[in-house]
């Protein structure tokens, strides 16, 4: 197992990690905030990638395609949480659950209605070949800009979170949702922000994982359920866990994907090894949330005191 | 005296019924929403071009396709199919891509002795002991692109290949298949999750492992995750990889784009294929879809021939089961792919052939066959089925 090779999944991890976390931010602030479980977030993820498929064929340009696709997609989060999540807010958990599972059936066929079940978003040409990072090794362009753009928006959230105002009344919420409203908070206004805000980061999520994978009906749902391990690993409400989380969670699905089953094969026999590996790997992140909840039911980095 | 009086009285009313029907029903279910509608949508779009091409009619018939959705869910398929025979009375079933709905659904036509023309799945165990009278295969056995995917890796001189598949029972069957006839060295076998889109920790494994080639069995939206981020890992100049047909069809090749020129598969058709029967058909189906046919899409069209020889050689008498059978059996009609005949399992024997991703004259992306990789070729189960 030559320093290449494991430099390499690392840096998969890590790109793997930091989208996880551009859907995670968005999904911990509204869970944290609110304490709304927001199924649909996903949809907004699908929405985001279809919007900028669109913008891209439209203006001819990735980038610009990519950057209109956020704040059309925060356009569309905002109203969805005046119209409908608004509602929710005083229910029950089940209430939100049921409600928000509805709603990614409707996207679903609303998506399928406008777009068909999936578009073309392809890399742009200048990033769709490799690059060579050390003699020898090579790797992909495209995923390191997503590791780029990932941490350039870490950082950002980083700084808004701790440095700013808005960051501030944003913390305040997530710590003590009364407290805020009671000391004159404006939790009605500053919560559409931030939920438009989780479906613009969703939105560059979908829009840069899209020449990855693909632009299609129902490709939120699988992600979300990575981005909810995110954030019961990292706290709830936390961003910082969030991070946290996200990069625990991509480096420990690729590693296991990577080397469980190579390891297995050390010592156990090839027929039990090739059984057991890739089912072990598979569900290596759901053991690591098990193992969480169960020394810090609390995640890593609670939000709350 | 009496024994015969009695068959006579059994068979005169049915001399008196063996005249020819006057329409033909086929149920036709196939999967037509989800991820993988693309396959189902070609199937139909074909089989309903034949049809019209053919006035309307199914040997001299007129023809009503009875069309449902099976949804990707075997429970779904049978249930259409339990409605197709009880309450439409179709005098065929036809159409489902995937093996899994169709195993599910077929049993139903067997037993009450409706015949399934399968414009795809082609399942070993229906091939072997299994088989069924009332089962034909107009497709290929599911191992087949395998096999000469292995035999060309053999003669292609590969020593030491990658193999990747889904970890599922078609996975698993598919690198057996290639094993079958590859001679060479496997460099390891990886099977991974069943619907996974990112393939960047395998795809780092598989640089670290140096293999001469690699060979993935990765239908639909899988395959399409792969080829993306293979050529975008720049991994195309250390190894060949290879596909099995439907792994760089026109569905998968439309959604990648330029990055499959120069693919290897194997497949037993493709677009230029040189008969008449196939230049009609591309032709005629670009005209009334405006894209280009894909494999699943010649399949279905051969179906629906198939049927119209069998109906046209019983002269429309639709009812005598056995009759039709023969019929299907002798298999008299063009296909789009060239020379084919049924085994006695009733899956095909047919050449493949080893096609590469190329630009046609108007520079489009299409599959392009360069040699043979196998003439005449069976099945490997054939063997165990005792069927007459």
């Amino acid at each position: 197992m030559s320093g290449i090779l494991i430099l390499e999944q690392t840096l998969n991890g890590l790109q793997f990690g930091l989208m996880l976390f551009l859907l995670a931010a968005g999904l911990t602030l509204v869970f944290g905030i609110m304490d709304m479980i927001n199924l649909a977030h996903g949809s907004l993820y699908m929405i985001g990638a279809f919007l900028a498929s669109t913008l891209v064929g439209a203006t001819g340009s990735f980038v610009l395609g990519v950057l209109l696709a956020i704040p059309a997609t925060a356009v569309v989060g905002m109203l969805l949480e005046i119209t409908v999540l608004r509602q929710l807010y005083a229910r029950d958990h089940l209430s939100q659950v049921l409600a928000t599972f509805a709603l990614i059936l409707i996207a679903n066929e609303a998506v399928r209605i406008i777009w068909g079940s999936d578009q073309p978003l392809t890399t742009p040409a200048a990033l769709s070949g490799p690059v060579e990072l050390l003699p020898g090794m090579y790797y992909a362009s495209y995923r390191l800009v997503i590791i780029a753009v990932g941490l350039a928006v870490a950082v950002l959230l980083y700084f808004v979170v701790t440095k700013t105002r808005t960051g501030m009344l944003v913390r305040a919420g997530a710590s003590n949702r009364e407290m805020a409203r009671a000391m004159g908070v404006d939790i009605r206004t500053l919560f559409t922000l931030v939920f438009g805000f989780g479906a613009g980061l969703c939105a560059l999520a979908g829009a840069m994982l899209a020449p990855l994978f693909a632009v299609q009906v129902g490709m939120g749902e699988n992600i979300l359920i990575l981005a909810f391990v995110v954030i019961v690993i990292g706290g709830i409400g936390s961003i910082r866990g969030a991070l946290v989380g996200s990069i625990i969670v991509g480096m420990v699905d690729t590693i296991g994907r990577a080397f469980l089953p190579a390891l297995l094969r050390e010592f156990l026999p090839p027929q039990f090894a090739g059984a057991i590996g890739p089912a072990l790997a598979s569900i290596l992140i759901y053991l690591l949330m098990a193992a969480v909840l169960f020394w810090k039911p609390q995640g890593l980095f609670p939000a709350r005191g | 005296m009496k024994r015969t009086l009695a068959a006579l009285g059994l068979a005169l009313p049915l001399a008196f019924n063996a005249h020819a029907a006057d329409k033909v029903k086929i149920g036709f279910i196939s999967t037509l929403s989800g991820p993988s509608a693309a396959l189902g949508v070609d199937i139909r779009d074909a089989f309903n071009l034949a049809v019209k091409l053919n006035g309307g009619k199914l040997g001299g018939l007129p023809a009503e396709v009875i069309v449902g959705d099976d949804q990707f869910k075997p429970e779904v398929g049978k249930q259409l199919a339990e409605k197709n025979i009880k309450l439409d009375r179709v005098d065929f079933l036809t159409g489902i891509v995937f093996s899994n709905i169709m195993l599910a659904s077929v049993p139903e036509a067997f037993a009450n002795k409706v015949i399934y023309v399968s414009p795809n799945a082609a399942p070993s165990p229906l091939a072997g002991a299994q088989c069924n009278p009332y089962f034909f295969a107009v497709s290929w056995p599911n191992d087949a692109y395998h096999e000469a995917a292995g035999k060309y890796a053999t003669e292609k001189g590969f020593k030491n290949v990658y193999l990747m598949a889904p970890n599922y029972q078609a996975g698993k069957d598919s690198l057996a298949g290639f094993k079958r006839f590859f001679k060479g060295k496997i460099a390891d076998e990886v099977y991974t999750n069943l619907g996974q889109l990112d393939y960047s920790a395998e795809l780092a494994q598989v640089r670290a492992a140096k293999p001469d080639a690699i060979y993935v069995f990765l239908p639909g939206g899988m395959g399409i995750n792969f080829i993306k981020q293979f050529v975008a890992a720049g991994l195309t100049k250390d190894m060949q990889l290879a596909v099995p047909g439907f792994g760089s069809d026109q569905d998968i090749i439309r959604a990648v784009g330029e990055p499959m020129l120069g693919l290897f598969d194997t497949a037993h058709w493709a677009l230029d294929i040189d008969n008449a029967a196939n230049k009609k058909f591309v032709a005629e189906f670009e005209k009334e879809y405006k894209r280009l046919p894909s494999l699943f899409a010649s399949q279905g069209y051969d179906a629906a021939q198939l049927i119209d020889a069998a109906i046209r050689d019983v002269n429309g008498r639709i009812e005598d089961k056995e009759a039709v059978r023969k019929a299907l059996k002798a298999a008299q009609f063009q296909s789009v792919r060239g020379p084919f005949k049924f085994n006695t399992n009733q899956y095909p024997i047919q050449n493949y052939y080893l096609r590469v991703v190329g630009k046609d004259s108007q520079g489009r992306l299409v599959n392009k066959t360069v040699s043979t990789v196998f003439k005449d070729h069976g099945d490997a189960y054939v063997q165990d089925c005792k069927m007459q």
